[in-house]
């Protein structure tokens, strides 16, 4: 092994493709994890991302491209070649063994001796706090506490890469929250690169070192979560991340420059707007009842969220979604006026869906 | 208080057409030839009357009793363990990925519609010394003519084979169907560990089939002793009782020589050898077996 590229890269994918007929399930995917990092995979159902894990455990074949996994190239290898562990969606845990026998299957597989095995479960059943569930079959678990098993599993062969198939899915939102923060700190613990697929953005978001956004089989943007708020690459990133994700206004040509759709206020001066959309984040614009500064809108609804209300306001024919910080209930038909931040405006061109440069 | 009174009264007459076919063609019987084997045979002008326990004296000193049932168990041994293993093996192949897998379904599973008795006679053509089929095939290597079911060492053992062969399709079936309601990350993730096909089935499959396994054994355990078309199309129990089952045997001491006391005795053996089978299969093995 050659040292200095492997502890670099611990996954590489090159043009890795899966096409199942004429379906492009997976469509020349290139992708790089260090070595150490978290690298989540995110996108809406149907974009491949499954698929992608399912090539790099080895579950399915590659129609093309190659993988390497520490710097070994393992397109061809069998599953149990290619040093990784792996949870699944549904936990798969063998539902006639006990938590003990669950999470040791694998090692008594490769044989590996007793007096190490029990070494080993000792210290999972402590890091994960499952030593009283020994004994208890999979059944007689709580969905949490299969979760944790199932971790269990993937933990204790000791590969120094691990995948993971949406695995809080099956979980309420508060265990959610515990666990993603458990599942970094054990990630970072254990220093392992692991591979996490969700569509969920918030698991992304505050797990990920880099996160590959996936979409019809194609990598949208590859880049860490500050990047991807701050820069994303195309509409479709813009509009998947973000709570509520970033509004995009359609430009038009105006009399002084570039202006949303049906208000003639330039918001870009000296350039055309057709063929343009306008990204502002909501948490980035600003909203005015009394002053007169701003484009003029009206108030279509407002919902309250506690720490914040999301005003939605008509400007022109577009509508754009504003975060106000505590209770801004206001009556629709108020009318506003917007403005944004210095700097949080994002430009894509309309055709391509890629992002412009904002002059 | 009316209207639970009234609640009754309607479910027992839902229960009541079922109920009295089951006790007039099913418990009656039972008690009754439980009654009987404790009686003589009425004959002519002398009715049945109270012996106590000569019919089960008898029974002790009957050899053809104990021949037929050293048959049966010796049937039940060989026929069980080998249609089970074979409707496995089968229920694996035709569950895998294979081309033309809805037609070798379809074929497992024509001797379980094919009736007993067309079944035996198909056999019977088989077994058939010099020109039957397998005399046929051995000739072709050198082998003489065999009368497979006309001599005492291979009778028994050729009613093994057309059994298995009929049953081994219809315990397919219910092994295809659990088959298929086993998850498959389960076996992704053995993969993932590397384990053999051997290990997959013997810490995974296996044991998620024991429940399907249990209902097998019993329906196979009741079949062994339940079956006797194939004795009676094909060796009549002979030559000198040598393919002879416990059931074929009361049928010939009932209906043959009319003593239906002797043959009540029987009858209540043949029960109580059952429920001690289900009995031990409803504690002892369902104890070891896991439910989903």
């Amino acid at each position: 092994m050659r040292l200095g590229e492997a502890s670099l890269s611990a996954i590489e994918l090159r043009g890795v493709a899966k096409h199942w007929g004429t379906t492009r399930a997976v469509d020349g995917i290139n992708l790089t994890a260090r070595q150490g990092s978290l690298v989540v995979l995110l996108g809406p159902s149907g974009c491949g991302k499954s698929t992608l894990l399912r090539l790099i455990a080895g579950l399915e074949e590659v129609t093309d491209g190659s993988i390497r996994i520490g710097g070994e190239d393992v397109t061809k290898l069998p599953p149990a070649r290619r040093h990784l562990a792996m949870v699944f969606q549904n936990y798969a845990l063998f539902p006639h063994l006990d938590v003990r026998e669950n999470i040791l299957f694998g090692l008594k597989v490769r044989k590996v001796g007793a007096a190490d095995r029990d070494r080993r479960l000792k210290r999972v059943a402590e890091l994960l706090a499952i030593g009283h569930l020994l004994d208890r079959k999979p059944g007689q678990l709580s969905g949490g506490q299969q979760q944790r098993v199932a971790l269990g599993r993937a933990i204790i062969a000791e590969q120094p890469v691990c995948l993971m198939d949406e695995p809080l899915s099956n979980l309420d939102a508060q265990l959610r929250q515990d666990m993603r923060r458990e599942i970094r700190a054990l990630q970072r613990e254990l220093g392992v690169t692991m591979i996490y697929v969700t569509h969920d953005q918030t698991e992304a978001m505050s797990m990920a070192d880099q996160v590959v956004l996936l979409r019809d089989g194609r990598v949208e943007q590859d880049a860490t979560p500050a990047e991807l708020y701050a820069r994303p690459a195309t509409l479709f990133v813009a509009s998947f991340i973000g709570t509520p994700p970033m509004n995009r206004l359609a430009l038009a040509d105006g009399p002084h420059g570039a202006c949303i759709k049906g208000a003639p206020e330039a918001v870009i001066g000296d350039s055309g707007g057709t063929g343009l959309v306008l990204g502002v984040r909501p948490e980035d614009m600003v909203l005015a009842v009394d002053s007169g500064d701003g484009l003029a809108g009206t108030v279509d609804s407002s919902e309250y969220f506690g720490a914040d209300t999301i005003v939605a306001c008509r400007v022109g024919t577009e509508t754009a979604l504003i975060r106000c910080p505590g209770n801004r209930l206001l009556p629709p038909g108020t009318p506003v006026r917007l403005g944004w931040n210095e700097g949080a405006a994002h430009l894509f061109d309309a055709g391509t869906g890629r992002r412009r440069s904002v002059d | 208080m009316q209207t639970r009174y009234s609640a009754h009264i309607y479910g027992w007459l839902l229960l009541l057409p079922a109920a009295v076919l089951l006790v007039a063609f099913t418990h009656a019987p039972m008690v009754s030839a439980f009654v009987d084997s404790f009686m003589s045979t009425p004959k002519g002008a002398r009715p049945a009357r109270f012996v106590g326990l000569m019919q089960y004296e008898t029974l002790i000193e009957d050899p053809i009793f104990w021949r037929v049932l050293g048959n049966n168990i010796l049937f039940a041994v060989w026929t069980i363990p080998a249609s089970i293993a074979l409707a496995i093996a089968m229920a694996l192949l035709v569950n895998g990925k294979l081309k033309g897998r809805g037609f070798l379904r379809m074929a497992y599973f024509t001797p379980t519609v094919l009736p007993m008795i067309a079944v035996a006679n198909i056999w019977m053509f088989f077994f058939t010394p010099d020109y039957g089929l397998i005399d046929q095939i051995r000739g072709l290597f050198g082998g003489g003519p065999v009368n497979w079911l006309g001599q005492q060492s291979t009778a028994l053992y050729c009613l093994m084979v057309v059994t298995v062969w009929k049953e081994a399709g219809f315990f397919m079936i219910f092994y295809l169907a659990a088959l298929q309601g086993i998850n498959p990350s389960l076996y992704e993730a053995a993969s993932l560990e590397g384990a053999s096909r051997w290990t997959v089935f013997r810490r995974i499959t296996w044991p998620l089939l024991m429940p399907t396994t249990l209902f097998v054994l019993i329906n196979a355990v009741i079949g062994a002793f339940r079956l006797v078309d194939h004795v009676v199309v094909m060796t009549k129990g002979g030559p000198d009782n040598a393919s002879s089952l416990l059931l074929f045997y009361i049928y010939e001491i009932g209906f043959k020589y009319w003593d239906t006391a002797y043959a009540s005795t029987l009858t209540v053996v043949l029960l109580v050898l059952l429920a001690a089978v289900a009995v031990f299969q409803f504690t002892y093995l369902d104890k070891r077996t896991h439910y989903q």
